[in-house]
């Protein structure tokens, strides 16, 4: 993999604030690069603004003041979004769900149908493509809803604290499936958390803020090379970078408090 | 990946199980057994009642008089029923059509709903009994009087959930359907209304026997000029000649119509949602 210093940047976020109803700073002159096929984790304890600059990314909000610029424009299908919840359609089948980003294009279900179940079978659902979400366990829907993140292969997928509602085990166990995801489609993520642990696992830049205003304090990387395996968990590496880390998000709370 | 697999062991059984299914199906049958036994004990004891008392059929018609009012009368019952029916299912029908069309409406824009809205609520809340004699005055047809009280009474619950339903969809989704770059109409089409649906089959079970109490309502009131619309009307008639046998024989026929509508109300409700909704979910 290119080393980051190496990679074309993406996104360019310069000098971003975000105010809410004129007094409250949710995020405060926000410098950020993001570069082809970065794993990005934005780690921070809650009101660091994190969720906020996922939210201005996606275009949901726009920042009170400074710019994001995407490198050549942003297309239409550039992005996918995760949230921390599967946030499926009850009343549509897996594969329904799957469609709905190129259904929104006017794209008929037949002319992406092998996208479609390509995506299924990345996150290893493809048996269930005729299923209703309620017919899923918590962890199958988050894989549908990251089905649907990548179906249209965008240039970048927001993810939003994916797995903070699901149980340790099927949160290990996504953890590496979307490693290996983001290995074979090699799009890039911006990955919301506020667990240290995952996101030394995951990524390998981590950006630590701090809240009140919410703003960027540090910036860590994790150079350990992917593909990165269970192993790594257990490994002295991770044991450097989780203190690391841990040393970060710890100022950041102290600066807070 | 986590894929669940059948294991193809022979099912085990054991004592609690058993008892579990043996409970189960005693009580699929007593849904059924009782209420028949309790409509037949009544039917029996209302006989006797009558019967023992030598009570006169104009203060109460044992069963078997009204029984015979149908039979005979039918000839009568039949088409103020097919008339009260009419009436029942085209207010219904017009109460589909006006609810969805005025809450699409005010979901679409915040100003129709400001400006219309408290109007509605002042058609729901005006008893229907006190518009019924106007409406009486200014338009010719009996039919169509009662046609649009029934309709008064029977589009509210339908506008109200309707409403409530097409602003229920999930905020993640509106978002998503908003980086996704969603058109009005898409996402009217494939959020908000199937977010609505079951809010919309809601508040028809409720209109579907609004529709028939506003029908029978305005056959109260404007049948009384002797028009002679339908069943509650030849109720009424009979009711003026001591006729009580008839009296019964229309009041259970409306109540059946009442049944019916619920009948085929839930169904329809059970058969868009039960592949997806909690409220269509089995339980054990």
């Amino acid at each position: 993999m290119t080393p980051i210093r190496e990679r074309a940047p993406l996104l360019t976020m310069s000098h971003i604030e975000k105010t809410f109803s004129g007094d409250v700073v949710a995020l405060r002159d926000m410098n950020l690069t993001v570069n082809e096929g970065d794993f990005m984790s934005l780690l921070g304890p809650s009101g660091c603004g994190k969720s906020t600059a996922l939210r201005l990314i996606s275009g949901l909000m726009h920042p009170t003041r400074g710019k994001i610029e995407w490198a050549g424009g942003q297309g239409s299908d550039d992005l996918g979004v995760v949230f921390q919840e599967p946030t499926l359609m009850p009343w549509a089948t897996v594969a329904q769900n799957v469609w709905l980003p190129f259904r929104l294009k006017g794209i008929s279900y037949n002319e992406v149908r092998d996208d479609i179940l390509e995506a299924l079978k990345l996150v290893g659902l493809e048996k269930f493509q005729n299923s209703y979400p309620r017919e899923l366990s918590g962890g199958m829907k988050m894989r549908v809803s990251i089905a649907r993140a990548m179906v249209t292969k965008p240039r970048l997928i927001l993810m939003d604290e994916p797995f903070a509602a699901l149980d340790e085990i099927t949160r290990f166990k996504l953890n590496n499936d979307l490693l290996e995801l983001k290995a074979a489609i090699g799009c890039t993520v911006i990955f919301v958390t506020h667990s240290v642990f995952e996101s030394v696992f995951l990524s390998d830049r981590i950006i630590v803020m701090a809240a009140r205003p919410g703003r960027v304090i540090h910036e860590l990387e994790v150079d350990t090379p992917y593909p990165r395996h269970e192993d790594f968990r257990t490994s002295t590496e991770y044991a450097a970078h989780t203190r690391a880390a841990s040393a970060a998000l710890g100022e950041a709370i102290g600066e807070a408090a | 990946m986590s894929i669940v697999e059948n294991a193809p062991a022979p099912p085990i059984i054991d004592e609690e199980e058993a008892a579990r299914a043996r409970r189960a199906k005693i009580n699929r049958i007593a849904k059924w057994t009782l209420p028949s036994l309790v409509m037949a004990l009544s039917l029996l004891a209302w006989h006797l009642y009558v019967t023992i008392n030598e009570i006169p059929h104009y203060v109460l018609p044992g069963p078997l008089l009204v029984a015979k009012s149908v039979i005979e009368d039918w000839g009568l019952l039949w088409p103020a029923m097919l008339t009260t029916t009419r009436l029942t299912v085209l207010a219904l029908l017009f109460a589909i059509l006006g609810g969805v069309a005025l809450a699409v409406a005010f979901t679409q824009s915040k100003w129709a709903e400001m400006s219309f809205f408290p109007y509605a609520v002042i058609l729901q809340v005006t008893p229907v009994v006190a518009i019924a004699p106007l409406l009486q005055i200014y338009v010719e047809s009996a039919f169509v009087a009662a046609l649009l009280c029934a309709w008064i009474v029977a589009f509210f619950p339908i506008l109200s959930n309707t409403t409530i339903g097409l602003k229920s969809a999930d905020h993640n989704l509106e978002d998503l359907f908003t980086i996704y770059g969603a058109t009005r109409w898409q996402r009217l089409r494939l959020l908000a209304a199937p977010s609505a649906l079951p809010f919309f089959l809601g508040g028809l079970k409720i209109a579907g026997g609004l529709a028939l109490i506003g029908a029978v309502v305005a056959e109260f009131v404007i049948g009384r000029a002797g028009t002679g619309l339908g069943l509650a009307s030849t109720l009424l008639e009979a009711s003026y000649r001591f006729n009580f046998g008839r009296l019964y024989a229309a009041l259970i026929l409306i109540s059946g119509m009442g049944i019916v509508i619920f009948a085929i109300t839930s169904i329809i409700s059970h058969l868009m949602l039960r592949k997806w909704h909690e409220s269509a979910l089995k339980r054990d």
